[in-house]
């Protein structure tokens, strides 16, 4: 059930609140167990919402009744947000996120928290505390990271819509190995007051959905200047529903010589073809476009948002709250012993590489050389879109990969963002959509990449492309 | 002793907003601990920070005052470190970019360069309580705003150095930037100071933190000023390192160093923006930028014939300059004479008695003293008019400034005015001659201390109310008179 479709219901008056909210209790109930998509869920917590709205039923926001998964990094007030890790075990946010403010305001349910990698660091939800989610196309697969259970969730109906973060492809990564629409907005379109930081200059909140129209829906919830964040722009979020709907002939797709990669998978790159054939057919202009330092964007991303972790991680340490390990007798031992044990495995990794990289003697080389590359990055993508109205590229070289496959190797993991990361670097908005299957039945994601602000024009051709292809009606039979 | 010291003062300014630099939480001091803080404040996971353009409007106004070049980027950056009392485990700075820089302070005849001034938060405090194993931490100080104002090593003895802080105490306060409190901390300094020889280089600095007045500046300089002088007179080499003045002991300690070799990692704050300011904005703070007391000491020395150093003393606070000016306005509403004479009067009132009894009660401003321009103004009248003595003024204006009291009334209800009355001047003189034969003798002998003697008979007499002026002026003429 889409969040369309629902509010279609409430329109007719056959259910109210109430009752989709048991719906959704019930299937996640029966999958919770089979994917673990789910890291805090209470079914009070979801009625107790639904009950309010059918008492104060007079002003209906644009989101009334329809629930929404959050992802484990978006403070709630009151309920646990742990980034899935231990040093957060038990954490409940005085506050909530500006995000989660909106969307009580729009009227929405919140379900209940979303299993990710530990504070996003990851491409396949294995780096969580709390153990995997499992893809629910194939459940030897990962969904996809970080925002893997918000995606998981949504391709198996648990919910018609979750909240994920993306600073290097953990929106739209997932969707496409979980066959789901997610979006990256433009870098300030929505607040981060209450996103826990990975790395502040990359990251941005962002819907994920069944359907582009849903994504549109959700993004248009919460969307928009906040003077909490300073990195937030004034700038208009247009009528997104209204948008979408627009005739899409003449808009100019370009495709990115660069991203003609070795490791992209055949089958991915067969989908990718099939669907410029179906964009040809629907009117748009295809054409080659070249960005250039793509080589680079992974090292640079792997420094600028590792610098930024380090710091931003730098509050875990025991003192106000979180996780404090009892070992140590010194200040200096309590920080050593809590972060620790607090912390995980790749946390640890990103932690020390970002230290490293902005020490005394070492910053030039990396960090501010990354900075200078990062400005590179960013013109080819504003050279390109002088050309053209749209990127187009895989999401993922290939579709979801095997639990474990690339555990043991991080470098293998990281290249699997190659395509999503340099979109974070530019802080331009990208949208993952279903494209195609392979032969097994594993979902493929491409990849459409717009102007700054230009949300609407990534829900248009989605939109356009989605309705013509009809990938978006497949359901995963889930074991 | 053959070595010169070189110092640089950082002088840490909590300013006076009512909000911290990136919430809205209050900046109230001596408020229950942790009753002023926010997740942001507190560092909570996802808060992000939002500059109070109070802060930075404070900051470039302080910065201009002190001739700073403005710096039209505004960019803050993070330093890192790991403490109870910073919340995120970072502290955001500036580094690079400070807001003002290159800008100086006339100290006496000296120019002070100021090397440059930049905002950053303040940390938390922590609380050892005595005989417990743990620390408390109170977050109310934590995102306080602060302004760091860094000398260049241009100070060249402990008292220079105090000089220069007390005159740019005296600038921030013109400036109402800061309450200026070193004892509530919001005026902080940490020294740096070095040895050399004449001519030769700089000499290895030490670091000296812990600085709560004024005097421990000057103690802490004099004491490691000496203590590096005897290590290099005995050949030995002075350690870079930081110290903590023990004002108890009046000695500076060394800190183990390896708990302090920090690494800062400094690097631009991601949740910041950079910004522009524009010349516009630069030049209506500038604008507004009150008289500095260097300007106003010159402008008084103008107007109103002041000496330089009286001109320098009225104008070292803001409130005396203000006092002094309430004064010379309503001269002549008191019937006073607008003349240098009068206005070194008033003058030498601020400076004198009435610094003398700030000192006494450990005043900091003359708005503290129950005792108004106008009172001021009455005294000098009541002097001026010869109705009272200036013996008797400081009398009467030490009762008043206790009781509050205008001194007109006091002088009236308590009838110690002078007697001015020429008729009855000259009829206890005429009896002070007749009673005392042996003094007029040697007057007339030409001993002029005998005509003293006299007065001060006729003081007596009058039980000190007459006008010693006059008194003498009246024996002399009757003293001629019988010569004859």
């Amino acid at each position: 059930m889409t969040a369309r479709e629902i509010q279609a219901i409430y329109q007719t008056g056959k259910a109210a609140p109430p009752e989709i909210a048991e719906t959704f209790i019930k299937k996640i109930e029966e999958l919770q167990p089979k994917l673990k998509a789910l890291v805090w869920f209470d079914p009070e917590f979801v009625r107790k919402q639904a009950g309010a709205l059918t008492a104060d039923g007079k002003s209906k926001g644009p989101l009334w009744g329809v629930p929404v998964l959050v992802k484990d990094n978006l403070c709630v007030e009151g309920v646990p947000t742990t980034c899935a890790s231990k040093i957060l075990a038990r954490f409940r946010p005085p506050y909530n996120a500006t995000v989660i403010e909106r969307l009580k305001a729009a009227g929405a349910i919140l379900l209940g928290m979303a299993n990710m990698d530990e504070f996003a660091f990851g491409s396949s939800c294995e780096y969580s505390s709390y153990g995997p989610t499992l893809n629910p196309w194939d459940t030897a697969r990962v969904p996809g990271g970080s925002s893997g259970g918000s995606a998981a969730a949504v391709a198996a109906g648990m919910t018609p819509l979750a909240l994920g973060s993306d600073t290097g492809g953990s929106i739209r990564q997932p969707a496409s190995f979980c066959g789901v629409v997610g979006l990256k907005p433009t870098y300030g379109r929505v607040s981060r007051y209450g996103l826990i930081a990975f790395a502040s200059s990359l990251d941005q909140i962002g819907p994920i959905a069944k359907t582009v129209e849903d994504c549109a829906l959700l993004f248009s919830g919460i969307a928009g200047f906040d003077q909490r964040d300073s990195t937030s722009v004034e700038a208009k979020v247009p009528n997104c529903l209204e948008e979408l709907k627009k005739p899409v002939k003449g808009l100019r797709v370009g495709v990115p010589k660069e991203y003609l990669i070795d490791g992209l998978d055949p089958e991915v790159k067969k989908a990718l073809e099939a669907a410029l054939e179906q964009f040809r057919k629907l009117g748009l202009k295809i054409q080659e476009v070249s960005l250039p330092h793509t080589e680079y964007a992974i090292p640079t991303y792997y420094i600028v948002a590792t610098a930024e972790a380090s710091s931003n991680l730098a509050r875990f340490d025991g003192v106000q709250y979180g996780y404090r390990s009892g070992e140590g007798d010194s200040l200096l031992a309590m920080y050593g012993k809590t972060r620790g044990q607090g912390f995980g495995p790749e946390a640890k990794r990103r932690i020390i590489l970002g230290t490293f990289v902005l020490s005394s003697g070492y910053y030039e080389a990396y960090y501010a050389h990354a900075l200078k590359v990062r400005t590179l990055i960013r013109r080819d993508f504003d050279k390109a879109f002088e050309a053209v109205d749209l990127l187009m590229t895989p999401t993922s070289p290939t579709p979801a990969f095997r639990l474990g496959e690339k555990l043991s190797d991080p470098l293998t993991m990281y290249l699997s963002d190659i395509y999503t990361i340099s979109v974070n670097l530019a802080g331009v908005p990208a949208l993952s959509l279903p494209c195609g299957f392979t032969p097994a039945g594993l979902p493929i994601g491409m990849q459409l990449i717009a102007k700054p602000f230009a949300e609407a024009e990534l829900f248009q051709a989605a939109h356009a492309y989605e309705q013509a292809s009809g990938w978006h009606k497949r359901e995963p039979k889930i074991r | 002793m053959t070595y010169v010291p070189v110092i640089g003062l950082e002088v840490h300014l909590q300013l006076a907003t009512r909000s911290k630099i990136f919430c809205g939480c209050a900046t109230t001091f001596g408020a229950a601990a942790n009753s002023q803080v926010c997740p942001v404040c507190l560092g909570f996971p996802g808060v992000l920070p939002v500059l109070n353009r109070k802060v930075l409007a404070l900051g470039i106004r302080t910065a201009l005052a002190l001739g700073c070049r403005i710096e039209p980027t505004i960019v803050f950056h993070r330093k890192n470190y790991f403490y109870p009392d910073l919340p995120k485990d970072f502290q955001i700075s500036q580094y690079d970019l400070p807001l003002g820089r290159s800008g100086s302070v006339e100290v006496g005849e000296r120019r002070i360069r100021v090397h440059r001034v930049h905002l950053e938060e303040d940390a938390g405090k922590l609380i050892h309580k005595e005989g417990e194993d743990a620390s408390l931490v109170d977050f109310n100080r934590s995102g306080m705003p602060l302004l760091e104002i860094v000398s260049e090593p241009d100070l060249a003895s402990p008292e220079e150095a105090q000089a220069y802080l007390k005159t740019l105490k005296a600038i921030l306060q013109y400036l109402e930037v800061s309450d200026c409190d070193m004892e509530k901390g919001s005026l902080r300094c940490d020294t740096n100071v070095s040895l050399r020889r004449p001519s030769e280089e700089l000499g290895t600095k030490v670091e000296v933190k812990n600085l709560n007045s004024f005097k421990s500046v000057g103690r802490a300089l004099t004491h490691e000023i000496e203590r590096q002088g005897k290590l290099l007179e005995a050949g030995e080499k002075v350690a870079q390192e930081t110290r903590l003045f023990d004002d108890a002991r009046g000695i500076t300690l060394g800190m183990r160093s390896k708990e302090y070799a920090h690494d800062y990692r400094y690097f631009p704050e991601p949740d910041l923006v950079p910004f522009s300011l524009t010349e516009k904005e630069i030049e209506v703070i500038r604008e507004e930028l009150p008289e500095l007391p260097a300007a106003k000491a010159k402008r008084f020395a103008a107007s109103f014939g002041l000496t330089p150093a009286d001109a320098r003393g009225v104008t070292a606070s803001r409130a005396a300059a203000d006092y002094f000016e309430a004064c010379v306005k309503a001269v002549a509403g008191a019937g006073l004479r607008p003349e240098p004479g009068t206005f070194k009067a008033i003058a030498n009132w601020i400076l004198g008695e009435i610094a003398r009894v700030m000192n006494e009660r450990n005043l900091e401003e003359i708005t503290a003293l129950q005792f108004s321009p106008g009172h001021l103004l009455e005294l000098v009248q009541l002097v001026d008019s010869g109705k009272i003595s200036h013996k008797m003024a400081k009398e009467v204006f030490a009762e008043v400034v206790k009781s509050g009291e205008s001194p007109a009334r006091h002088v009236q209800a308590r009838n110690l005015a002078q007697v001015t009355d020429a008729g009855r001047i000259r009829e206890s003189a005429q009896a002070v001659i007749q009673e005392n034969p042996g003094a007029v003798e040697d007057f007339k002998k030409g001993k002029p201390r005998a005509l003293m003697f006299l007065v001060g008979q006729l003081m007596r007499r009058t039980q000190g109310s007459a006008s010693p002026a006059l008194a003498q002026e009246t024996l002399r003429e009757l003293l001629k008179e019988n010569k004859r």
